[in-house]
């Protein structure tokens, strides 16, 4: 008994403790983009902004990037990173157009179809 | 005594927040999620609910990482909305009710349930959303809250038989309440989708509709699947269909399906939504 329960879904990264110790700083960072201030201090210095949160080298270029799959990768777990790409005017569509390397149209005709 | 008249349990995604704040409730893309609302309206004003309990999780407004709570329970006189982050409007201070939630606690732990309480507590999108759902023209909420809120973000999250068990204890927690009042369990969340890695976009219209047939009158057949087997058959975010076990595994008398509505997609998201009425 208390085994960790094993999870092998394609596609599927579960965020769970080692996820969670991985991705702490970088969740953290994001956590503070609840606040409009912290939010502008960010676009100000996006650098002096990751560095005042701790965050490591796979992190920052992540964040760089915009790339959701690496931040994911990183320990990021998508209520956060939401946060983050609020900040750019993103929502959960584009976000998964964009881990889906579709299109944003394409994306949301696939969702369409799984209505029908 | 306190009387549990039924649970309404819906979808929470932001975007509809969103709809709300910008007027789209009629708008093709919309109405196939707000129109049928009518129906839940109807009800309440039919059963008239003073206090609402609101199953739901927290999204990372209330709770980080360095402390995260599996059960969670509010208990002070007001809740606040704040800012999550992506532009949705902070709605206005829910009225809670400290001595209804004490209660609800002392019975929650006197049947072994281990929570934290919060004298503060900020609500997020998965409160919010389903309480302007239900009273769309109130200017703030007109209903006595308690915020229960569960950790679907990291896991180990309490499994579907937990949460089926944490229900039934809140229904008995409810209902031994020494005041008269009419309390609606709100279950909010769900149903399939998922929102991260190359799986993202999942919806599974079967089992999904396999879940709304089956909670209204054989719930117990929802508590065997574990966590792992939901993430799999309803997507990484499609496991807050835990709340609406808890809700109804909340209603301890004979059940009724009032209303359901099953509409894919908004946004990301299969919503669904259904009131299911509670008789003695």
């Amino acid at each position: 008994m208390g085994a960790k329960l094993k999870y092998h879904i394609p596609g599927t990264v579960v965020f769970d403790g080692g996820q969670a110790q991985k991705g702490y700083a970088l969740n953290k960072m994001c956590y503070s983009f609840n606040s409009a201030e912290n939010r502008a201090e960010f676009l100000r210095g996006e650098g002096a902004y990751c560095a005042k949160f701790g965050l490591d080298e796979r992190s920052r270029d992540a964040i760089r990037r915009r790339d959701v799959l690496a931040l994911i990768e990183a320990g990021g777990n998508i209520y956060y990173l939401a946060k983050f790409a609020g900040i750019f005017g993103l929502g959960v569509q584009d976000i998964g157009a964009q881990q889906t390397g579709m299109s944003v149209e394409a994306f949301k005709s696939r969702l369409a179809e799984a209505g029908r | 005594m306190a009387r549990i008249v039924g649970a309404v349990t819906t979808s929470h995604v932001p975007a509809i927040g969103n709809a709300f704040a910008k007027g789209l409730q009629n708008e093709p893309y919309w109405k196939p999620f707000f129109g049928p609302w009518d129906r839940v309206h109807a009800w309440l004003d039919s059963v008239k609910p003073d206090a609402a309990v609101v199953v739901y999780n927290d999204h990372g407004l209330q709770f980080f990482l360095d402390k995260l709570p599996l059960f969670a329970v509010g208990a002070a006189a007001e809740y606040r909305n704040a800012d999550e982050g992506w532009g949705l409007p902070t709605l206005p201070p829910y009225r809670g009710d400290a001595g209804f939630s004490w209660h609800l606690i002392e019975s929650l732990a006197a049947d072994e349930f281990d929570l934290t309480t919060c004298q503060e507590m900020l609500v997020d999108h998965a409160f919010t959303v389903p309480l302007k759902l239900m009273w769309p023209h109130a200017a703030a909420c007109p209903v006595r809250t308690v915020p229960v809120a569960v950790n679907t973000i990291q896991h180990p999250l309490p499994s579907p038989a937990r949460c089926f068990k944490f229900g039934r204890a809140l229904g008995r927690a409810v209902e031994s309440y020494d005041e008269d009042l009419k309390v609606v369990v709100v279950g909010t969340g769900g149903l399939s989708h998922q929102l991260d890695g190359t799986r993202a976009g999942f919806i599974n219209r079967e089992f999904d509709l396999m879940c709304m047939e089956k909670i209204v009158d054989d719930p117990v057949a929802l508590t065997r699947y574990s966590i792992a087997e939901l993430v799999e058959l309803a997507g990484t975010q499609g496991v807050e269909f835990i709340n609406w076990l808890i809700a109804r595994a909340a209603l301890p008398g004979r059940v009724s399906k009032v209303h359901a509505n099953y509409h894919v997609p908004i946004s990301n998201t299969a919503s669904g939504v259904m009131v299911l009425e509670n008789r003695p």
